[in-house]
């Protein structure tokens, strides 16, 4: 089995927003490389014919227009968010 | 009569004929959940001062004698469906004291038909998994052996039907999160056919595959439940304009195929027995059974374990501190993010974002995403040729009974390895139903009859004849 390195582990947990603890770190590194290495079974798999024609076809059978109309559940939504004020969402200073 | 044993075509007579109320009904099953709840957690909360309003209503409308069949029948929600001021925890530390702001399209329908709401059950945290034992509020036990699990991913709706804590359930199907604990609990889950029921209001896994269906103790019972929730729904794109027509035929009519690759090495001999005998039983009595192929049935776990992390880490992305939910103290936002996200999920939900988020970076899309689409793609091929042949497909739900808590908490693959029968039906956007075919002891084990697109109501007719038998 090919090990993902703990520095791969600790990248894509950040590109994830997660924050792991050393533990978490060590069990992620284990898991993730017998989950990836499981993965390689579908190199054997055969290419299908026509299949972006298919996926296009199959994408315009759900499309719909879509008409915002006026939502009266704004009171409810702002009120769930952890941090706010009025009618804002508080959130950190980015800049 | 213990009014909790009563399916709901039972209830329904017996609320028609005036021989017990919905606030009797009611009564009854919030005293059985308070006796039997406590072991077996089925249950994340209780309303039952909503439940006991709801009755009341529901008498209302029973006495007005205009009524509908699920009018005054309590029922139980998967806690990742959204009850409009009730808490919806989807079992995840970060939805802990969330309040949903609004009804799921197919709670609308069941309060609208008077249904009444018991409580929210518990489910793997945001639904990922296939034993239960991923919810952050501890696994449910399966009522015929409480050493062991109900089954995942909607594990307290399979347990309250089970145990008669609720008379039907609703549960959400991404990989086999209906027809898995149905199985494990011996009742009829189906998961229906992608668009056929709304999804608004179910908290997002993987959307591409995700389906709410019913969870229920009778065939009948299934198909009332089904008629209610299903529909277009102009708040789900993916929703299909559907109703559904009772079938009336016989098993004589339909040809039946049992795929070749799913009675293989890691199916429990004393599983496929059942589920031979089941066929067996199928073909006396007409059933025209033929053996399948489906090529590509080994690449299907894979492609699933790629497909669905890829598209939760993208769903679970809104979980950020920010709009809802947990939100732990940090330096600068990125802070609040690392923080809120690694306290708040649990080791599963981590995982499938950590896969998703590797499969979609720069370098590997094309190995992981596009290759599993393309696999995807296969996989719908072999139904859609099989489905040029056959009517319906049986095979097995699991390849095991029920295991025991704790047995594969510790291997992830071994635990994904389970889901090798359910998980093709939704990478192909298939009806399925699992149906109790026979026992292992005391252990239930679930037949799993697969049908084309939108053709429920074959799936259910076949299923209410093997019911009988």
């Amino acid at each position: 089995m090919n090990m993902i390195s703990k520095e791969e582990v600790k990248h894509i947990a950040e590109l994830a927003r997660l924050e792991l603890t050393e533990k978490e770190t060590e069990k992620m590194q284990k898991d993730l490389s017998a989950i990836l290495d499981y993965f390689n079974l579908l190199k054997k798999a055969p290419k299908p014919e026509n299949f972006i024609e298919e996926k296009k076809g199959d994408l315009r059978a759900v499309r719909k227009d879509e008409v915002i109309s006026s939502y009266d559940l704004i009171d409810e939504l702002i009120a769930a968010a952890p941090d706010k004020k009025d009618d804002y969402i508080k959130v950190k200073t980015i800049l | 009569m213990d009014l909790t044993e009563l399916t709901i075509t039972q209830a329904h007579k017996g609320l028609k004929k005036k021989e017990f109320s919905s606030v009797d009904l009611t009564n009854a099953y919030l005293e059985k959940i308070k006796k039997t709840d406590k072991e077996l957690n089925a249950f994340l909360s209780i309303t039952e001062e909503s439940a006991i309003l709801q009755a009341e209503q529901a008498d209302i409308k029973i006495a007005s004698g205009n009524f509908g069949e699920l009018t005054g029948v309590p029922c139980a929600i998967k806690d990742a469906i959204l009850v409009k001021d009730q808490k919806c925890t989807a079992a995840s530390k970060i939805l802990e004291n969330y309040i949903a702001p609004y009804d799921a399209t197919v709670i609308q329908k069941l309060k609208k038909e008077g249904a009444v709401i018991l409580g929210k059950t518990n489910t793997d945290e945001f639904t990922m998994g296939g034993s239960g034992e991923n919810s952050a509020f501890g696994p449910t036990k399966n009522p015929h052996d409480k050493t062991r699990v109900a089954g995942g991913s909607s594990s307290g709706s399979g347990a309250a039907v089970a145990a008669n804590e609720a008379c039907f359930a609703l549960g959400s199907d991404t990989g086999g999160s209906i027809r898995m604990p149905s199985s494990n609990c011996g009742i009829v889950g189906l998961k229906p056919t992608y668009g056929a029921v709304s999804r608004y209001g179910l908290i997002a896994h993987a959307s591409s595959l995700d389906q709410i269906g019913p969870m229920v103790k009778s065939v009948e019972d299934c198909k009332m439940v089904f008629k209610v929730i299903s529909g277009k729904d102009s708040k789900d794109a993916t929703s299909k304009d559907y109703s559904f027509e009772d079938l009336k035929i016989s098993l004589k009519d339909l040809k039946i195929g049992v795929p070749k690759e799913y009675f293989v090495k890691g199916l429990d001999p004393e599983v496929e027995k059942i589920i031979r005998d089941a066929i067996k039983k199928a073909e006396d009595q007409g059933a025209k059974i033929e053996e399948i192929s489906l090529p590509n049935a080994e690449f299907a776990l894979a492609c699933y374990y790629i497909v669905v992390p890829c598209e939760a880490s993208a769903n679970l992305a809104r979980f950020d501190g920010i709009k809802y939910g947990l939100s732990e103290e940090g330096k600068d936002l990125l802070d609040v993010y690392l923080k809120s996200r690694g306290m708040g999920f649990g080791p599963e939900v981590k995982r499938r974002i950590m896969v998703g988020t590797h499969s979609l970076s720069s370098g590997y899309y094309d190995a992981y995403y596009k290759k599993a689409q393309e696999v995807r793609h296969l996989i719908k091929q072999d139904f859609a040729k099989a489905f040029e042949k056959v009517d319906l497909i049986f095979c097995p739900v699991s390849p095991v009974p029920a295991i025991k808590i704790g047995e594969k908490s510790e291997d992830p693959l071994s635990m994904y390895l389970m889901d090798i029968y359910t998980i093709s039906v939704n990478l192909a956007g298939l009806p399925s139903l699992s149906l109790p075919a026979g026992k292992i002891g005391n252990l239930p084990v679930g037949l799993q009859i697969i049908g084309n697109h939108f053709q429920e109501n074959k799936i259910l007719a076949a299923a209410s004849y093997i019911e009988k038998i």
